[in-house]
């Protein structure tokens, strides 16, 4: 049982529905590979007894694996549980998955380290949909091989038909999913048939038993590939030391290679190299290195320095694949982080093409993608990265996407290959640009963009501001969010996702009329943080400015000076920023007005006079 | 782009071992953490993990030195000889140890012989880290656990986030897919990293041996002066345990697998004197690591609760 130093190390998923024996099988298969300690076994013992007074001396391997106290009282697993043991040949981490539909997220946490999936069903059942959404979500994310565990062969008489019919049907499955290897075990859990040594009950059973098909699945080995190094951190000790650190995601480099800093045009060879803190002379896929560049180069986090013969792609639209993980639905146009590598970048979803009926793999319409939920999708970033496609490199074509307010983690997706719709509308070049316009106003444009509760004061102080700077000669524009919706926006509701389009092409017009030379006030009540973070990143640094009008819920209700809060607590009016719907506060706003118990007057003349600054050149 | 793989067996050949691989996956997350937080800090509670994940710190960012401190939360209850590394520890040049006591806790005279391990460490360990954290306005603090120690760390994900009083949300845990690690925070909440996640009490010991680390001697077998109680080998470390009536004094060849305070921190008997010795008795061990801690002996779901109220 004596692992050495240098074993290899095989991540698998173990996913299965509630009562398929899924504990009952792990328990059962740490118990026969001799790993589980003589003390847990007697805690074992001793809860299985409370647990189940009526059968005395039986082990129940699943209160081993369900370490949440909730987990225990609702008897189900919520989160993912990591073991780890090793056998004579192999070092394991194994994620034990929960099988509920509302815990996807979790299992594809689970999952996503993986190389192998143990996909477990019941003989008596077959197929369900659970196994069917299981491995949908194992062939997403990568997984290329399954071992299929057919549990409960005792209570189908442990007949080889039933067996033969479900691992047909598994195979087919397979297929469509395009999961190149399957090996397909007949098991008894509770009695440890095939588990790790063969079973007299069924010896027409031939193949390997499951500790032997997880001691013999092939470790990927990912073709070596092209040297590819996001850059993690620029450490720099003293002046004479600029290091770039992070994993080699792929190929390998030697000191002396020539690499090019992506995106960018930068290329630099390989002075000096350390491995996991150690000089060396070579680094390859999977280590911690950390690496001088000869000359001295402008590289940050976020970039990747690859090989300059053979360079990652580079492209700021995408074709992708997105797994929903967020409690609140997806909306094409909102704005979130994307994570990619080790940068961070602006991202909206700009079309779901389809979301898949992951049963069936059937694509269906879609409007937005809800929770656990799996689409095609269409990706526009607000800036250049270099990337690879998931199924070349999943380290280079995966990412998470980031919620701008709540900073959740709410979906998981893959890169499948960069739009080329960007390299074809080509940006038409004008002579005069913003610049020259902005001269010829004697002022430099700028976005002004009031957000707050319906009532708080934005129209008021927004008039005012904009009364003033006419006064002093500058050429301004108000654009309310409620006047455009009597034109521009007059095919927009109030649903989630109409909101963000109509703050989407406010921001645009807006963004227009900076172009145009104008200092632009737009009113909104703009709730989330994330459409307002998207109308921030259309404007150049210095040429937005968020204004955050805040006045109490309850002092807006009382001015209510349209009525609609009076209607919206009426029931006459649904989603109603305040009431049933929420305003997320700005975080970072450059001003803050607290607009309760001062006169607006004098907070127009303030807001007025800090802008006259930005505004005079 | 092509390289030559060398036959130097730590870092050249292409067949990389599983240690290989845990080094390089914590190194990665120790570095995230210096990209992703404004003022991050390394608990050192100068245990195995802690030793081990000094040297990894140091690995992360050679050949500079370390840019995040390390913090002990002192219960002022350690072994001497822990106290004795500490100052070695603190006394490197590359190193900043701050060191955090519950003063008020300390005051009041808080001790586990008379309050017992679940006051002691409430106080001494659990609010003590709270305010420490609170005092210096650490947004990110590493940690040594691994998910093999105990079925609620089972469940925990490498960034674990809690909210502004210090709590953990068991069912609201981020999704945390593959190596890409979110580390943005909302207002008030602050993470707790556990780059030893994925390693067992044996990487541990065969990594310690691979890369020559040095830890508490106590960790060796030795004959030592010890007396039962409650079930336990304890170890008399200095005069403030005083043995009942009844409880003998005994010389016995015992070591610790695990090391906190030490009245509450059990030995077992073990002939293993060398790192070779200790790796083969765990080889066959029959026993969990943490067996020898008092105050895990709580029924159920203890660390779970533990650690919702704040507990590392
Ligand atoms: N006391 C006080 N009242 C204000 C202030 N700003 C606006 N109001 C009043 O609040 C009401 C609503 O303002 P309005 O500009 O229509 O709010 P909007 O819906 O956010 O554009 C008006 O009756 C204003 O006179 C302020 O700073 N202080």
């Amino acid at each position: 049982m004596a692992a050495t130093d240098r074993d290899e190390l095989l991540r698998l998923v173990i996913c299965g529905s509630v009562d398929d024996g899924k504990s009952t099988l792990l328990g059962r298969l740490l118990h026969d590979a001799g790993v589980l300690p003589e003390d847990q076994l007697a805690t074992l013992a001793r809860d299985s007894a409370r647990q189940h007074p009526n059968a005395p001396g039986q082990l129940d391997f699943a209160l081993l694996t369900d370490g949440l106290a909730a987990e225990r009282e609702q008897g189900i697993t919520i989160d993912v549980a990591y073991r780890y043991f090793h056998t004579a040949r192999r070092t394991f981490i194994v994620a034990d998955c929960p099988g509920h539909e509302q815990y996807t997220r979790n299992m594809a946490t689970g999952a996503s380290t993986a190389s192998l999936a143990v996909v477990l069903v019941d003989a008596r059942k077959g197929l369900i949909a659970q196994t069917r959404r299981h491995s949908y979500i194992c062939a997403l994310l990568g997984i290329g091989q399954v071992i299929l565990a057919v549990n409960k062969m005792d209570l189908v008489g442990f007949d080889p038909t039933v067996f033969e019919d479900i691992r047909r049907a598994y195979q087919a499955l397979a297929d469509e999913l395009g999961i190149a290897r399957v090996v397909a075990i007949p098991v008894v859990a509770t009695d440890g048939d095939h588990v790790q040594t063969p079973s007299s009950r069924m010896p027409w059973h031939t193949g390997p038993t499951l500790l032997q098909a997880m001691e013999e699945a092939p470790i990927p080995q990912p073709a070596d590939g092209d040297f590819r190094l996001p850059i993690q951190l620029v450490v720099r000790p003293h002046q004479d030391y600029r290091g770039y650190a992070g994993t080699v995601e792929a190929g390998c480099v030697q000191v002396g290679d020539t690499v090019l800093v992506q995106p960018g045009q930068t290329v630099a060879r390989v002075a000096t190299l350390h491995v996991a803190g150690e000089p060396a002379d070579t680094a390859h896929r999977g280590q911690a290195v950390m690496l001088t560049l000869d000359p001295e180069v402008q590289a940050g986090r976020g970039q990747v320095l690859a090989s300059a013969d053979a360079p990652c792609p580079v492209a700021s639209q995408f074709a992708c694949q997105l797994l929903w993980m967020g409690d609140e639905p997806m909306l094409p146009g909102r704005a979130y982080n994307l994570l990619q590598g080790t940068g961070r970048v602006r991202a909206r979803i700009t079309a779901i093409k389809h979301k898949v009926d992951v049963h069936t793999q059937a694509p269906l319409a879609a409007r937005r993608l809800e929770l656990n939920e799996v689409g095609a999708c269409n990706l526009d970033l607000d800036q250049d990265i270099a990337f690879e496609p998931y199924t070349t490199n999943a380290a280079m074509g995966g990412f998470v996407l980031v919620d701008l307010h709540s900073h959740a983690t709410v979906a998981w997706g893959r890169l499948d290959f960069a739009l080329r719709r960007s390299a074809n509308i080509h940006w038409q070049h004008l002579d005069i640009d913003k610049a020259v316009r902005s001269h010829a106003k004697a002022q430099k444009p700028l976005c002004v963009w009031f957000t707050g509760l319906s009532g708080s004061g934005k129209s008021t102080i927004a008039n005012l501001v904009e009364q003033r700077l006419t006064t002093l000669g500058h050429h301004t524009y108000l654009l309310d969010g409620d006047n455009v919706r009597h034109g521009l926006n007059n095919d927009l509701g109030f649903t989630a996702e109409a909101r963000v389009e109509n703050i989407r092409r406010l921001a645009e017009v807006a963004h227009l009329m900076v172009d145009a030379g104008l200092v632009v006030l737009v009113c909104a009540i703009s709730p989330f943080t994330a459409e307002r973070e998207f109308a921030r990143g259309r404007f150049e640094s210095g040429e937005f400015v968020e204004v955050y009008v805040d006045a109490p819920l309850a002092e807006c209700e009382q001015r209510d000076p349209k009525g609609l809060y009076r209607k919206a607590r009426a029931g006459l009016l649904a989603n109603f920023t305040g009431i049933d719907s929420p305003y997320e506060p700005p975080a970072n706003a450059e001003i803050h007005l607290l607009t309760a118990g001062s006169p607006p007057q004098r907070q127009a003349e303030q807001l007025a006079g800090w802008l006259v600054k930005r505004i005079v050149p | 782009m092509h390289c030559y793989h060398g036959t130097d067996p730590k870092h050249g050949a292409m067949t990389v071992s599983h240690l290989d691989t845990l080094e390089a996956e914590a190194i990665h997350v120790i570095r995230e953490v210096a990209a992703g937080f404004g003022k991050p800090v390394m608990l050192y509670s100068i245990g195995k993990d802690s030793s081990v994940l000094l040297h990894l710190l140091r690995k992360a960012f050679a050949p500079a030195p370390p840019p995040i401190p390390l913090l002990h939360v002192d219960t002022t209850w350690k072994f001497r000889q822990m106290y004795a590394l500490r100052e070695r520890v603190a006394a490197a040049p590359d190193i900043t140890l701050l060191v955090h006591i519950n003063q008020d806790a300390l005051a009041q005279g808080i001790s586990p012989l008379v309050h017992g391990p679940t006051i002691h460490t409430e106080l001494m360990k659990t609010v003590a880290l709270r305010q420490a954290l609170d005092q210096h306005g650490f947004d990110a603090a590493i940690g040594g656990a691994r998910r093999d120690e105990e079925p609620s760390r089972a469940k925990e994900r490498v960034f674990s986030f809690r909210n502004a009083q210090h709590r953990w949300d068991p069912k609201a845990q981020r999704p945390e897919l593959g190596h890409l690690y979110n580390t943005s925070l909302a207002t008030g909440e602050t993470v707790r990293v556990f780059p030893l996640s994925n390693w067992t009490e044996l990487d541990i010991w065969r990594y310690i041996r691979r890369e020559g680390i040095e830890v508490v001697p106590l960790y060796f077998a030795a004959e030592r002066e010890v007396i039962q109680r409650d079930g336990a080998w304890l170890v008399i470390d200095d005069e403030r345990l005083v043995p009942r009536p009844g409880e003998g004094v005994q010389r016995r060849r015992v070591r610790f697998r695990t090391l906190g305070c030490y009245p509450l921190t059990g030995a077992i008997e073990s002939d293993a004197t060398t790192i070779d010795a200790l790796i083969d008795e765990l080889v066959h061990a029959r026993t969990s690591e943490r067996q020898g801690r008092m105050i895990d002996r709580d029924p159920g779901a203890s660390m779970e609760r533990k650690k919702q109220e704040g507990y590392f």
